[in-house]
């Protein structure tokens, strides 16, 4: 398949099962909102490990939030439940407690129930003060700003993890330039994040190492200075290569985000140095989804 | 289906207990059986059809019409279903309710939603003492729900309250939110004396300065982050509370009762 001058691979991402939930996070201004939101979501790109992979969903407008400021959406993804409970909790509990302003919401009303702001409430030092509005258990925790707000839980769901794709161009800039065009796409899908800083990998990986402690090292095939000493994947043109990551509360949901993110990179074309789109995966053994490229370009 | 009405033919003298007259009680009940009910009236039983000329059919909406201040325990622990009195109630209304709704048209008497469990309960008139609270001696009130009140309250409004909110758009007697446990009073008229007297946890939100007890400090004024999100859950009642213009997040914040527990809050808007 070749869409605008660029080769889609006959290839597929392979994803994996996840915990995922939301969060809602707000400020006196959007500011704040996102400093916190940035904050909770930062070293988080890979469970591999930072133990879980989180990112910035999208700025809220007063009027979606629960009370009614300028806010961000927030979602954390763990390989467990119960790493995903502990993930949110510290963080909650160290770059949203301790942000100027900030209250924190529940982003997920059904699912399993996982502790928001419940354990949090003990900072308060018995001080705190719960309140149970329209059936949600609220916190008040007194600190040194005024009242930090917080909904006690909030939803765990089942989601995916992993589903990416790989930009290969003619040069590192012209990589970038596509895949930073891909992002700008991606964020406006709903329910997505892409965990990796900007959005993007430069280091993607392959399974195992020659080092017996390591359990994943470099993407030796798509390394283009490897071009002439390993397997390679890549042909002599392709001189740069970059990778979107996406987790999302459903197949679908990546789907979409694939789509408009390739199709962003492929408007850009092979005009503007891009080769091909390809994508990572294990033979299919290990994920139990599969994202072919060209059925999602079809 | 339309609404299952009990309409009072004339006001007998003593006192009737209504409680066999609930949604859930009369569920899948033929008319010719309700009418055959007995009422408990003064310290003699009485048919439903005795006292009220029936019509209608369906037993999760019941009308009472003529209702007057003798007709206690009305939508006694009711759990589904709604009950709409036309006139006044008497003691004991919505007494250990547990979920559904009741509207009163006109005033109800003392211990009105005693004891309740969840539901909604909303007076259009004055309602007596005791409203929200436990039964004499007992130690838990209200446990959840919200009860709206479109005209005055008597004294120990919420008293020994657990959970839930009182709405009041009119005033409040004395001793209003007296030992409270925990849960929310809003009142936006006066209240009387002794506001909170010896509660341990819960909020008073008061509309009007009062007159607080020494026992009662002053936190200072503060903008609290919670007002408008319990102000945005009384957008869908029928009340003064629901409007615009009466949400507000700046308040001045009383801890207390300081004799007590002393994690409660009366918080005053400003």
């Amino acid at each position: 398949m070749i869409i605008n001058g660029v080769t889609i691979d006959a290839t597929f991402a392979e994803a994996f099962p996840m915990k995922a939930t939301r969060a809602i996070i707000t400020a006196q201004n959007e500011k704040w909102a996102m400093i916190s939101a940035q904050a909770m979501t930062g070293f988080a790109t890979s469970v591999i490990a930072c133990g879980c992979e989180a990112g910035i969903e999208r700025v809220l407008d007063p009027s979606e939030t629960p009370d009614g400021r300028p806010g961000v959406s927030i979602m954390i993804f763990a390989m467990g439940g119960k790493g995903l409970a502990k993930q949110l909790e510290t963080r909650a509990g160290q770059c949203v407690l301790t942000s100027p302003t900030s209250a924190l919401f529940a982003g997920i009303e059904g699912g399993i129930r996982i502790p928001l702001g419940k354990n949090l409430r003990y900072f308060g030092d018995g001080f705190q003060i719960a309140k149970v509005i329209s059936g949600k258990r609220y916190w008040r925790v007194p600190v040194m700003d005024g009242e930090f707000l917080t909904e006690a839980t909030t939803g765990q769901v089942d989601a995916v993890g992993g589903g990416n794709f790989l930009v290969l161009a003619e040069s590192q800039p012209q990589a970038l330039t596509a895949c930073e065009a891909a992002i700008e796409e991606m964020r406006k899908i709903p329910n997505v994040i892409m965990p990796f800083p900007g959005g993007i990998v430069r280091s993607g990986s392959k399974v195992g190492s020659k080092y017996a402690s390591l359990g994943a090292s470099t993407n030796d095939a798509f390394c283009p200075t490897l071009k002439g000493m390993t397997k390679t994947d890549l042909s002599p043109e392709i001189e740069s290569v970059m990778e979107i990551v996406i987790d999302g509360l459903s197949k679908e949901d990546i789907d979409k985000a694939m789509r408009v993110g390739i199709q962003a990179v492929c408007d850009l074309g092979a005009a503007n140095g891009i080769q091909r789109i390809s994508a990572g995966n294990y033979g299919g053994k290990l994920g139990p989804f599969h994202f072919h490229l060209q059925e999602i370009m079809a | 289906m339309s609404a299952l009405t009990f309409k009072l033919k004339q006001r007998p003298d003593q006192r009737v207990d209504m409680s066999p007259l609930v949604c859930h009680q009369l569920l899948g009940m033929e008319p010719l059986t309700i009418a055959a009910i007995e009422l408990q009236c003064g310290k003699r039983k009485v048919r439903v059809d005795e006292l009220f000329s029936l019509s209608g059919f369906d037993t999760q909406k019941i009308v009472i019409k003529n209702s007057f201040g003798k007709l206690d325990y009305i939508g006694k622990e009711l759990s589904e279903g709604s009950i709409t009195v036309e006139g006044d109630a008497g003691a004991y209304l919505g007494f250990g309710m547990k979920s559904g709704a009741i509207k009163v048209h006109g005033n109800v008497g003392l211990y009105a939603a005693c004891e309740m469990k969840n539901g909604y309960l909303e007076i259009d008139g004055n309602a007596g003492d005791f409203l929200g609270a436990a039964q004499p001696g007992n130690k838990m009130g209200m446990k959840g729900g919200t009860i709206l009140v479109k005209g005055n309250v008597g004294e120990r409004a919420g008293d020994h309250m657990r959970r839930g909110n009182i709405l009041i758009e009119g005033d409040a007697g004395d001793y209003c939110g007296s030992r409270m446990t925990a849960g929310t009073i809003a009142v936006m008229g006066k209240t009387g004396r002794f506001v909170g007297y010896a509660m341990r946890r819960g909020t008073l939100l008061l509309w009007n300065q009062p007159q607080l007890q020494a026992s009662f400090n002053d936190c200072g004024a503060h903008t609290l982050a919670f007002l408008p999100i319990l102000f945005a859950s009384f957008k869908k009642y029928d009340s003064r509370f629901a409007e615009t213009s009466a949400a507000f997040n700046r308040v001045r914040r009383f801890a207390g009762d300081m004799s007590e527990l002393g994690r409660g809050e009366v918080l005053v808007r400003i």
